[in-house]
């Protein structure tokens, strides 16, 4: 059923969201193409940014500092049938959005993008938004200092995205 | 915040391989890291170029103002304190719909612009209101249909299926957005309940917060 729906979501909207322009007599191709001018921009954008995360996380990993933070508590992910190496990316996620796509693409080199690793590590990063930078952003821009309940609700709800998207994914591919 | 963390892989990584002996290792990681950042980026011109592409279509046709319209309902149950025919609600609802097309980019002006019309509503500037609240638990959470970046880096990364997370993750997606109107809605309470006299609770949640609100 899962299977189904995410084969069929992207050429779905694929289909659809042309024709329903045509039919709202939107010149469809040259809207397209106007549209698709700044996703050149976009993607390049974010070169410096990858880079730099790659960079310090490919040290990280590559000098042996991860294995040593995430033994500690890799028996007891272990022992829950989860795989140890994806801890890191739910601390990562709410901290910092390109840090943790950084992390998700080192995972995804490493163990391979059909791994179980792998799928968790992209559902996690794909189902939630960097906490801490919407709430920088969007309580900066008005000027309010005292955010109340706003971190706690979105810490807890990243807290529950990463265990259902782990416990999602070791059911739906295990 | 993003500055500390950049710093401690460095550090604790350089520190690492120095005591194991094996501080080329740092060299290597740092160009091969920095060679998958470029590779990635551009296996994300393809996708970017056409998602953006196709939500052009979905913005000019309409699509993105239907299902503002098909989210009406939904708003006004999660913001009861914000009037009906404010113009916040048109800021919260484009938001909303443009976080659900994944279009990141015209989610967070809409949503500034939202925080800005509710601070009109705010008595107390430097605090955040109950609706403001909502409005991040939201964001935070942010439901996307399409995944469109993590595609890309697995169909980079020569993956066999690179379409198969798209369920999973609207799934968790959804579980995570749940726990955030969940926790919204009990800390709202709890702290509707903590600002108004304990005897005659109002008739409906609206005066609740507005009374809250002095």
């Amino acid at each position: 059923m899962i299977h189904v729906f995410s084969n069929w979501a992207v050429p779905v909207m694929i289909a659809f969201i042309p024709l329903f322009a045509f039919i709202r007599k939107v010149p469809v191709y040259e809207s397209f193409v106007d549209g698709a001018k700044s996703g050149f921009n976009t993607a390049i954008e974010i070169i410096p940014h990858l880079v730099g995360m790659m960079v310090a996380i490919s040290v990280f990993r590559a000098s042996g500092a991860m294995d040593f933070f995430t033994g500690w508590i890799a028996p007891l992910m272990t022992k829950l049938g989860a795989p140890p190496e994806v801890l890191p990316l739910g601390f990562l996620r709410p901290l910092t959005g390109t840090g943790s796509l950084a992390f998700t693409t080192d995972l995804i080199k490493t163990y391979g993008a059909d791994s179980m690793i792998g799928r968790i590590a992209s559902t996690i990063q794909g189902s939630t938004d960097t906490t801490f930078y919407v709430l920088t952003v969007y309580f900066g821009a008005v000027g309010v200092k005292n955010g109340m309940y706003a971190l706690k609700v979105g810490l807890f709800s990243d807290v529950i995205g990463f265990v259902a998207a782990i416990a999602i994914c070791l059911i739906v591919f295990g | 915040m993003v500055n500390k963390i950049w710093l401690a892989f460095i550090l604790i990584g350089f520190a690492f391989a120095a005591a194991k002996g094996n501080i080329s290792a740092v060299t290597e990681a740092a160009f091969d890291g920095a060679t998958t950042g470029v590779t990635v980026c551009f296996g994300l011109i393809s996708i970017m170029v056409f998602w953006l592409g196709m939500m052009r279509l979905a913005e000019d046709s309409g699509l993105v103002k239907g299902i503002s319209r098909l989210l009406g309902p939904v708003v006004s149950f999660l913001f009861p304190d914000v009037p009906k025919n404010h113009p916040a609600m048109g800021f919260i609802l484009s938001n909303m719909s443009a976080n659900l097309l994944g279009l990141g980019n015209a989610a967070t002006p809409m949503g500034i612009r939202a925080m800005q019309e509710l601070q009109t509503l705010n008595p107390d500037k430097d605090k955040a209101t109950p609706a403001m609240c909502t409005l991040l638990a939201l964001n935070t959470a942010s439901i996307t249909l399409i995944p469109t970046t993590l595609i890309a880096i697995r169909i980079s990364f020569g993956s066999a299926n690179p379409a198969e997370i798209v369920g999973t993750t609207l799934m968790a997606t959804f579980v995570a957005t749940l726990a955030a109107i969940m926790a919204d809605r009990w800390y709202r309470r709890r702290y509707v309940k903590s600002h108004r006299p304990p005897v005659n609770p109002p008739a409906n949640p609206a005066a609740a917060t507005l009374t809250v609100e002095r």
